[in-house]
């Protein structure tokens, strides 16, 4: 293929690396591994091939259970040399469609079967509704898989997509199916190069390009869910990681550690009053920055009952957080630093934002200010205090 | 003297605390009940915020010691839930926030601000009406169509609230927005 794309390996060794024969007979699952993609010609069937190709040539028995060239010749002549099960037909409402079948799959039971386009829904009246389903018994039966399925099938990333996009994607994948696959490839290619194969019509036939350009197929969108599908990947390598790196003696040196080391989370503290809302806007725009998550924490003092401004405050504040997507937790404490540590320990913060505490009088002067408290108790993390812009020219007193 | 000294503690404590009282007192006297403050609503949404009716509703908020209430409203596609994160709106909505507050505070204006999200803008507002109350309600018309809040969505704000409305008429000639782009560090 012409554009060279980045692979982004989130997992266990190759489907096909660690062994020198394939496939178990059925004496274990079979190993999945999937080809992730920011949209359709990003070249994952292409790479799916490839890789069928090479398993092959190592005296593995490769089938292909369902290919979708959408009429890319590059893609069907890369098919050839593989055995390629047929398609079954199924009617539905006056009209036959072409399922993979899988019980054929079951029955010639592969070592290695190539399966396109995860995502699919079938024709009612098969096996199961969702392609997926139908990987998952083909895993069962001890037979490897190797798939393709672009980010935005994703079920949690439907509403963002849609957002994004303006579109509503239908068939979407449940997101253990990527959790649970033993190896994830990130097919990565920069959407100008994604753009210049579209309109060389490497991707879509020539009618469709038009209107694909004008809708998905935009510059800033294909950008945006690069992003989300490079992000993906980087959460796969690190949970994959924690699950590989959390044993023995070293589980809870690990489990501390390892999130701090690819993901920032961010913990912005609060309370019901208006001076909140700036706090929360600059703690959003960092999270922004760094691509993490925001957490929002007020720590009540028990047995006080809020005040109606107080109530409107937190109300406002919940609006702000819903439309930010961030998580407000309300705890309630007489201890404000050992519970912010506690929630900073259990959502895994990396960085805690707070804006400047009020002046302290009387015996509170004695007291170690919060930001210090906070320091020596949850070390590793970064404790930023917010300056209010609003009164940065105002004479130090 | 062994009665005499902590006697004299007593009454010095018992002096004291009277006189906290009274400065209290005193203080709570002169700063304006929180129910009495009144406040005034300047909607906005993602497509444009026009600076003239930001500066009046600044000196409004400067003559009646009012509080300045911005609110940014933001609609969401019928795809999704209501209560959907709204991203790209809010990187539009969080920098004028920042902004207005910002130039508000300049000026010694209190700022309140809020965001509310809704099918359409006018359902963001009625939402918004619904939950608080206003005493003013400053908006600015204009003459292109598609920029935020419609003629028949200010309509309906006059039938549906309480609060006096003060609708800017549109001025050709004043193109002036309020924008981010200007804000420092992390804006």
């Amino acid at each position: 293929m012409n554009a060279q794309e980045t692979e982004t390996i989130a997992g266990a060794p190759d489907v096909t690396e660690d062994r020198g024969d394939c496939g178990n007979g059925g004496a274990r699952r079979g190993r999945h591994k999937i080809f992730l993609g920011m949209a359709a010609g990003v070249g994952k069937t292409f790479r799916m091939l490839e890789e069928g190709h090479a398993a092959l040539s190592q005296g593995c028995d490769v089938v292909v259970g369902l290919l979708e060239t959408h009429g890319r010749q590059d893609t069907a002549a890369l098919a050839e040399g593989l055995e390629v099960l047929p398609r079954r037909p199924v009617r539905y409402r006056e009209t036959t469609l072409h399922e993979m079948d899988l019980p054929l799959i079951l029955q010639r039971a592969p070592e290695v079967c190539l399966i396109d386009e995860l995502a699919h829904t079938n024709a009612p009246g098969v096996e199961h509704a969702k392609r997926c389903e139908d990987v998952e018994e083909v895993l069962a039966a001890g037979i490897d898989v190797i798939s393709t399925v672009n980010v935005q099938h994703l079920d949690s990333l439907n509403d963002r997509i849609a957002e994004l996009t303006g579109i509503t994607i239908r068939e979407t994948i449940p997101d253990r199916v990527l959790a649970e696959a033993d190896e994830v490839v990130l097919i990565d290619i920069s959407p100008e190069a994604l753009l210049d194969r579209l309109r060389a019509g490497k991707v879509y036939p020539p009618e469709r390009v038009e209107t694909a350009l004008n809708n998905f197929f935009r510059i800033e969108t294909l950008a945006a869910l690069r992003e989300i599908a490079l992000r993906q990947v980087a959460e796969e390598v690190e949970a994959k990681r924690l699950d590989v790196e959390v044993v023995g003696a070293r589980e809870e040196l690990v489990s501390r550690e390892a999130p701090q080391a690819v993901s920032e989370r961010l913990l912005a503290l609060v309370e019901p009053y208006p001076g909140s809302q700036r706090l929360v806007r600059r703690a959003w725009r960092s999270a922004q920055r760094l691509g993490s998550d925001l957490d929002l924490l007020w720590v009540k003092r028990p047995g006080r009952p809020l005040t109606q401004a107080q109530e409107s405050a937190l109300a406002a504040l919940r609006q702000l957080a819903s439309m930010l997507g961030a998580t407000l937790l309300v705890e309630e404490s007489d201890d404000l630093a050992r519970t912010i540590a506690q929630v900073a320990e259990a959502r895994g913060t990396t960085y805690i934002l707070m804006g400047r505490s009020r002046t302290a009088r009387g015996l509170a002067k004695l007291r170690t200010p919060l930001p210090q408290q906070l320091m020596s108790r949850l070390p590793g993390v970064d404790v930023r205090i917010v300056a209010d812009r609003a009164r940065r020219h105002e004479p130090t007193p | 003297m062994t009665v005499a000294l902590p006697i004299a503690a007593l009454l010095l404590g018992l002096a004291l605390g009277f006189g906290g009282a009274h400065i209290r007192r005193r203080r709570a006297r002169r700063l304006p009940a929180v129910a009495r403050t009144r406040q005034i609503l300047l909607p906005f949404t993602v497509t444009t915020l026009s600076r003239r009716a930001l500066e009046a509703a600044i000196r409004l908020a400067l003559a009646e010691q009012a509080v300045l209430m911005p609110a940014f409203l933001a609609t969401v596609p019928l795809t999704l839930p209501l209560d959907s994160a709204l991203p790209r709106q809010s990187g539009v909505g969080m920098p004028l926030l920042e902004a207005i507050e910002q130039r508000a505070a300049a000026e010694g204006v209190r700022v309140d601000a809020r965001v509310q999200s809704g099918r359409t803008y006018r359902h963001a507002l009625a939402r918004l009406l619904e939950r608080e109350r206003f005493d003013r309600v400053i908006v600015a018309a204009t003459e292109s169509s598609g920029t935020g809040l419609s003629g028949s969505d200010l309509l309906w704000l006059l039938a549906h609230t309480d609060a006096e409305v003060m609708i800017l008429r549109p001025a050709p000639g004043d193109t002036r927005t309020v924008s981010g782009r200007h804000l420092g560090g992390h804006f």
